[in-house]
């Protein structure tokens, strides 16, 4: 009786969905960030900064209309799922099903693959850009709901993380996440989408800040505090001049997402995850 | 910034020394990709007294890795990978008469002397437009290392391939000479 009550997903239906996700985030810039590139077009004040961004806006367009790959760097695939306990997969592994749909995807896609099997001595590529990073969440319900991130390394390789004290305070915070933006400087592709996780254990916050570099572009955190945080670093951002492509301008990022979590009482991890302005993302539901 | 410059590749002297940080291009004639695996090997030839693959005298090298080539096209998206991983490697290109680079970001002081010395351009093309780039890109051949697929050196030919040069060869250098003009 009670096998009857779990919903029943086939492996295949996840591998569809996993496939065609990786496909539209390649191909389809977001709305929400094609709008703000425009408006940030508009607001740019260098004109080398105006031109680097009207590139950026053409080559969007271009990928979609084509579906061609928005950048050469298709990046390593991540996978946010968030499992419903009430579902049961058949016919298949659920970790299998999600690797066979990346690789489907860059496969037929002409998408770039980019993984090495091992990172210090052969670097062999995979030839299938798997395996995937996979987190997974089991909540209540009956769905399955995925969020995938193609993340490219040009913006991860500017990546930090600090575990600051609690004393260090919003300043330490706003005074860290500006350096990191700073430093990279054309490096990662700006302008670009900064993506911070605040609080938990040195891993989990910077689990949660590449989860909010997929947040929709011109929203804020919930919690007033954190947004008014997000938009004094935003504000900083910009103030350092760095610019489109790094050539000079007022538009470095294009948003500042801040996720956080209760931590311990001895520290304030901040974790920051860049992400270049091809923030690639889509969420799907089975 | 002046006007548009169209260039040609190989690049010659009286063209590098016209070349300023912070001219637009559009780059014209054979360039060859490589970045980091690619980029190391080249670099063992050298110390093995080996020749390198491709005549570098005069060359542009893209440090591009290429999406595969949908059918139809000649050349898949193709921006420009970060130029400072192949900081380490570039130098003795440059001694061997490598002339230009293509790429993004930041490049080490050692690179800058050893363009200055040697005369050489760094030119930015913008990471993250690879497939209005590609359109530039009228035809693409494997010329080595091919087991490296997206890391192989690939020979493009490129029609006004979009560019800004960022250091010139007396070592101006627009990273370092812009974001102050915006800065507050």
């Amino acid at each position: 009786m009670k096998k009857a009550l779990m919903r029943e997903i086939k492996a295949i239906q996840i591998k569809e969905k996993i496939k065609d996700l990786f496909l539209e985030a390649n191909f389809h810039i977001n709305p929400s960030l094609m709008n703000q590139l425009k408006v940030a077009s508009k607001q740019e004040n260098s004109p080398i900064g105006r031109k680097v961004l009207d590139m950026i806006i053409e080559n969007n367009t271009i990928a979609s209309i084509e579906e061609l790959s928005i950048c050469q760097d298709a990046g390593i695939a991540v996978v946010f799922a968030e499992v419903g306990q009430e579902i049961h997969i058949i016919d298949g592994h659920f970790i299998d099903a999600i690797n066979k749909g990346v690789r489907e995807a860059y496969e037929e896609g002409y998408l770039r693959k980019s993984v090495v099997d091992d990172p210090v001595f052969k670097r062999n590529n995979t030839q299938t850009n798997t395996p995937a990073i996979i987190y997974t969440d089991i909540v209540s319900g009956d769905s399955l709901k995925f969020l995938v991130i193609p993340k490219g390394f040009g913006s991860e390789n500017m990546s930090a993380i600090a575990m600051l004290k609690p004393s260090d305070g919003e300043k330490g915070i706003i005074d860290f996440i500006v350096e990191t933006v700073r430093k990279a400087g054309p490096n990662p592709c700006p302008p670009t989408i900064v993506g911070v996780g605040i609080g938990s254990s040195i891993d989990q916050a910077m689990v949660i800040a590449k989860k909010a570099t997929a947040r929709k572009v011109g929203e804020h955190n919930k919690d007033k505090r954190y947004a008014r945080l997000e938009k004094i670093i935003l504000q900083k951002i910009n103030n350092l001049g760095i610019g489109p492509a790094g050539l000079g301008g007022n538009t470095t990022s294009l948003a500042v997402h801040i996720d956080f979590l209760p931590t311990h009482i001895a520290g304030m991890p901040v974790a920051v995850n860049i992400c270049c302005h091809a923030a690639r993302h889509a969420e799907g539901i089975i | 910034m002046s006007g548009i410059k169209k260039i040609f590749t190989p690049l010659r002297n009286e063209m590098i020394k016209q070349l300023k940080s912070g001219d637009s291009v559009l780059i014209n004639g054979f360039i060859y990709t490589a970045r980091d695996a690619a980029h190391k090997r080249l670099i063992e030839l050298i110390k093995s007294g080996e020749n390198l693959p491709f005549e570098i005298r005069g060359q542009v090298i893209y440090y591009v890795g290429p999406s595969p080539a949908k059918p139809g096209y000649p050349c898949g998206s193709a921006g420009p990978t970060t130029s400072y991983r192949m900081d380490s490697y570039t130098p003795p290109l440059l001694d061997l008469g490598l002339k230009g680079m293509i790429g993004k970001g930041f490049r080490s002081l050692e690179v800058i002397e050893s363009m200055k010395k040697n005369k050489a351009i760094y030119f930015a093309a913008v990471g993250g437009a690879a497939a209005l780039i590609a359109k530039s890109i009228k035809k693409s051949e494997v010329i080595a290392y091919e087991e490296l697929g997206p890391e192989a050196i690939f020979r493009f030919y490129v029609e006004d391939f979009p560019a800004i040069v960022v250091i010139d060869a007396e070592g101006n250098n627009l990273y370092e000479t812009e974001p102050p003009k915006f800065s507050k």
